[in-house]
């Protein structure tokens, strides 16, 4: 299983996959540190 | 990936160190991940961006694989829907691939 407590996560959200901010929301009780969060957009 | 996320990749490394820093995918398409994955392990495969040449071996995940530490609720808010229509077993794969590469 994936640890992610005190580590910094660079979440790249996909527009057509899963965005940043649904990403961000699944994080939030891991512990994990938001280091940024993004939406790309491959269109 | 983009140019700019490139580079606030290599930021957020060079602030914290490699071994702090996770990176979380949500592609739509296998391809399109793959080539993410490859971007944050091995270096940019287009050599256009930053991280051309630069081997960072980060961890890399799509979150279609991080369903077992995700509370249901959120997961059934956030991304079952997606998970429905995407073809999750070949993003999985794709992903997985390059971390293995790197050991992961």
């Amino acid at each position: 299983m994936v640890d992610l407590k005190g580590k910094y996560v660079a979440i790249i959200g996909d527009r057509d996959g899963i965005p940043g901010p649904a990403i961000e929301e699944c994080l939030k009780d891991t512990g994990a540190i938001i280091g940024f969060s993004t939406t790309e957009c491959f269109v | 990936m983009d140019m700019e996320n490139q580079t606030r990749v290599l930021e957020l490394v060079e602030k914290h160190g490699k071994e702090n820093v996770v990176v979380i995918l949500g592609g739509a398409e296998a391809e399109a991940s793959g080539l993410a994955a490859e971007t944050v392990t091995t270096g940019d495969p287009t050599f256009a961006g930053p991280l051309t040449g630069v081997q960072l071996e980060l961890p890399v995940y799509h979150i279609f694989e991080l369903k077992d530490i995700i509370p249901e609720d959120v997961w059934e808010e956030q991304i079952s829907m997606m998970e429905m229509v995407l073809d999750v077993d070949a993003i999985i794969k794709e992903v997985a691939t390059y971390r293995e590469r790197i050991g992961g």
